[in-house]
């Protein structure tokens, strides 16, 4: 699989005007790739997922192209894009496992969604019960209501659902987050296991717990107030960022291991700007300690360094 | 106490076109059920017309009744029926439902149990089987019974609102701080919980002010209504009575049937204007 | 300062109350002067009844808390005032902890009237500066404002400053940082750990193992209504000996290591067995678990 986003802009429509959510987003995924989408509340991480699959009201395409596995996306298009849907991109929607109706089965319901999306064919009983397998809940799961399954039990049913035509790309949309820390291990680690089974190509986890993604995603993007930070494998975001607001991001996480008395951390002073009427040029400007005058012009996504992509002006200085 | 929203709400309550259309209707009639009575010199009963029924003219304006009655005289009067009907049996009601819902929702546990119970029983009760009963034991009965009878019985909707809403409300982490901070639990609801309410309780209001109007008219039309007095309800009642259907008198129910239909449905469209005011959710874009 | 003993808490559910919850189950720990304490425990594990018992806005159903020695179900009316001067807490949605009719400052308002009724209006201006200064928020940024003008960080500093207002001495902070964005976390974090060596004592309650790490001296930890393991933060953490607690630790995502490299280290015995919890409050099998101390300053609870 391959995925190739170039200039993605999608605006959120309000009241007010526009909100400028996600604002030219280029780069791409390899094939078996898992990418962590990380960044802030506002920062456009959910926009991009949803744009990808389900661009509808109040988000407007603005431009931007989107190819999945050489064939472009008419995302702009929600008939269209049911043709892909679930087939070629498939999501794992936030909350998704609270919107499970609580007056069906489950196995109702699976026949339902199996039924409605005409995909009686490619699923046989066999294969439902082998994905059940997979993620180790027991075949009987059918015959409960929502209610009878704990937290980590519906997430897992609702990723077996996402996942039955085993889609090119998986998009995970804080699908841990509400989880105790050893159900989310379990869900964590089973997004890797559906992409070693080859039952999905590629994956974009989006969360803004990052120190989940440095367990179980190849390579993490970072998005800052509608725009792309920086994108490098786990281990370069984590140990040797070079986008100031990902170098800042980072050395604010606490984590086990890290005590105030030793090593006080620090927090980044100031707050996301409003996209309603976002500042000119790169976004993080007013926060960042290395801003000068050619801030004001939006830094290109450029690939420093192989597999690392940073849009920082003071950055390209150093390379160029 | 002034705060800032309030003026937002007044920015947008008179921008709202559901809101100003409603209310200016409303206010139209109440206006006339205040003036009417003085632009006619004929009181609602007496036989002013010896040829009987006629048709609107210049001398009447809606025409007259069958016993040569003005139907503008008994229209204008029954307006006043009918909007203190509104007042009392939509005040009563409302009192009652925000009385009960309140204490059950802000209490809980046992009291919440008992009082549930008890809106559920006035639910349930045939009100007119019951009213059926009461007109065979009080053989005159005005306009201030029905009023009551009706707030007695009308109020339990009201009140499971008002108890979700305080529910929702007493949980909020803002109402621990308040304990936080020593005040006394009846200054809390006072103060915090009762204003974010008030919106709540002036769309109750409403809402049971047009329930009352509209269930005394039925109650009126099928002759359950008071002895004394007219009212709008009545009109029609003694329209149909006397064959106006079939002798083509419309002036004497059409009046009162489309001034029901039209107060009724003006409150509804403004309740719905102000729930747009005060839910900026449902404003639309 | 602060002291639980042998708490518990009972709900009453199902038709007509028949059934028993146990939320809190005979829980016992104390907090010194000037210390932090960390109460971690998951979803349904208790932490945040107790934290609501401690402020009053629960009943204890069996057991004593008491502050410097007094219970504190004793208290009432003017007692329970005194109690407020002493003991305050914070909540995790900020939003939620105003009445969003009311601009934000009201708060301090209420505060006057209840507690400083006399104080002149110059003076009173000068505490209120004070004490947001004691936060870190500027004055001029954040009076007169309504919440939704606010950010959720400058709001949960604000209610932070309550602290600082009515010079507390135990601030029972429960879940405050969890609805934050990650970047103003720390600060709130690195707060209250500056107004811990102003002499404050803390009570930290949380799920979150880094966070607890970071900030506390010693660390609870709570399973389903039980203390399971406490002691100091290094000893917990560094050494967790019950099962609990070690599966906690193989789980928690951490930034220095991977899962597979925790795991080695903890060793075997560390995995989570079953991961649909069973219901809450529900008996243990064998006798009630006592708390045994294992090593200086770490009790470990073995089943009896």
């Amino acid at each position: 699989m391959s995925l190739q986003v170039e200039n993605l802009r999608v605006y959120y429509q309000t009241l007010r005007g526009d909100v400028k959510a996600l604002d030219g987003a280029t780069f791409t995924i390899e094939d078996r790739e898992i990418m962590g989408l990380a960044g802030e509340s506002g920062c456009g991480k959910t926009t991009l997922g949803h744009s990808l699959i389900r661009l509808t009201a109040p988000l407007r395409y603005v431009e931007g192209r989107v190819i999945l596995d050489g064939a472009e996306l008419p995302i702009a298009d929600m008939a269209r894009m049911d043709e892909f849907r679930m087939k070629r991109i498939s999501i794992i929607p936030q909350y998704a496992m609270n919107a499970l109706n609580p007056t069906r089965k489950i196995g109702t319901m699976t026949q339902e969604l199996i039924r409605s999306r005409r995909m009686e064919a490619e699923t046989s009983p066999e294969e439902l019960r082998r994905r059940l397998d997979l993620v180790r809940l027991p075949h009987d799961v059918l015959n409960m209501y929502p209610i009878e399954l704990s937290g980590g039990m519906k997430q897992r049913m609702v990723m077996v659902l996402s996942t039955l035509l085993n889609p090119s790309l998986l998009i995970a949309d804080e699908i841990t987050s509400a989880l105790d820390v050893a159900t989310q291990k379990a869900v964590a680690e089973m997004l890797v296991e559906f992409r070693d089974r080859g039952i999905v190509k590629s994956m974009i986890v989006i969360t803004h717990d990052v120190s989940i993604l440095y367990q179980v995603a190849d390579s993490i993007l970072v998005m800052y107030a509608g725009q792309l930070a920086e994108k490098a494998s786990t281990e370069t975001i984590i140990r040797s960022p070079r986008h100031p607001y990902t170098k800042m991001l980072v050395s604010s996480l606490p984590t086990v291991g890290v005590r105030y008395a030793e090593h006080k951390l620090a927090g980044i002073p100031g707050t996301t700007p409003l996209l309603l009427d976002p500042p000119q040029g790169c976004r993080f400007r007013d926060r960042c300690p290395v801003a000068f005058r050619k801030c004001v012009e939006v830094p290109p996504f450029l690939e420093l360094a192989k597999g690392h992509w940073v849009a920082c002006w003071k950055e390209f200085g150093s390379h160029a | 106490m002034k705060t800032a929203k309030g003026s937002e709400f007044l920015f947008f309550a008179l921008r709202n076109p559901k809101l100003r259309v409603g209310l200016t209707v409303v206010l139209f009639f109440l206006g006339l059920s205040l003036i009417g009575p003085l632009l006619t010199h004929n009181a609602p009963f007496d036989y002013v017309n010896p040829a009987g029924a006629d048709p609107p003219s210049s001398e009447y304006w809606f025409g007259t009744t069958t016993f040569g009655q003005d139907v503008f005289a008994q229209f204008v009067e029954g307006l006043r029926a009918t909007f203190l009907v509104g007042w009392i049996g939509g005040g009563l009601g409302t009192l009652i439902g925000v009385i009960v819902g309140f204490t059950a929702g802000y209490r809980g546990g046992l009291v919440d149990e008992a009082l549930n119970m008890l809106t559920n029983i006035v639910l349930v009760i045939p009100t007119l089987a019951v009213l059926l009963i009461i007109t065979a034991y009080l053989e005159v009965r005005g306009v201030l019974i029905e009023s009551i009878f009706i707030g007695l019985t009308a109020w339990p909707w009201t009140a499971r609102a008002i108890r979700a809403q305080t529910f929702s409300l007493r949980s909020r982490e803002f109402v621990d701080l308040a304990r936080l901070s020593g005040m006394k639990s009846s200054k809390i609801v006072f103060t915090e919980i009762a204003p974010n309410m008030m919106s709540y309780l002036l769309l109750a209001f409403i809402l049971q002010f047009g329930g009352a109007t509209l269930i005394a008219a039925t109650l009126d039309f099928i002759g359950l209504g008071p002895t004394t007095g007219i009212s709008l309800g009545l009109m029609m009642n003694n329209a149909v009575l006397w064959g106006a259907l079939y002798l083509g008198m419309w002036w004497w129910f059409v009046p009162p049937g489309l001034a029901i239909t039209t107060i009724v449905g003006a409150l509804y469209v403004t309740n719905v204007g102000l729930d747009e005011v005060f839910n900026p959710k449902l404003r639309e874009m | 300062m602060l002291r639980l003993d042998g708490v518990s808490k009972v709900y009453k559910v199902g038709t007509f109350g028949g059934k028993e919850l146990r939320a809190v189950r005979d829980v016992t720990f104390d907090v010194k002067d000037g210390e932090v304490v960390s109460l971690i425990g998951e979803s349904g594990s208790g932490k945040t009844t107790i934290g609501k018992m401690i402020l009053r806005l629960l009943s204890v159903a069996s057991g004593t808390i008491s502050i410097d020695g007094v219970d504190i179900s004793t208290f009432k009316g003017e007692a329970l005032k005194e109690f407020y001067r002493k003991v305050q807490g914070v909540f995790q949605d900020p939003f939620s902890s105003f009445n969003p009719i009311f601009k934000a400052d009201k708060m301090f308002q209420v505060l006057r009237e209840e507690f400083y009724p006399d104080m002149e209006g110059r003076d009173w201006d000068k505490k209120v500066d004070d004490s947001l200064k004691c936060v870190g928020l500027n004055p001029d940024h954040v009076l007169h404002k309504f919440p939704h003008q606010l950010s959720g960080g400058q709001l949960q500093r604000f209610l932070i400053s309550r602290a600082c207002l009515l010079e507390i001495n135990l601030l029972v902070a429960d879940e405050i940082i969890s609805m934050l964005d990650a970047s103003t976390r720390i600060d709130v974090l690195n707060l209250l750990a500056d107004l811990k060596s102003g002499g404050l004592s803390i009570l930290f309650i949380t799920h979150d193992l880094s966070l607890a790490y970071y900030i506390s001296e010693r660390a609870i930890i709570l399973q389903r209504g039980r203390v399971v393991e406490m002691g100091s933060s290094e000893k917990v953490f560094q050494n967790p000996l019950h099962p609990y607690t070690r599966m906690l630790m193989a789980s928690v995502p951490r930034l220095d290591k991977r899962w597979e490299g925790v795991e080695q280290q903890l060793g075997h015995g560390a995995q989570p067995s079953e991961m649909a919890g069973g219901p809450a409050g529900g008996d243990t099998p064998g006798g009630e678990p006592e708390l045994v101390e294992a090593e200086p300053d770490h009790f470990v609870a073995i089943a009896g």
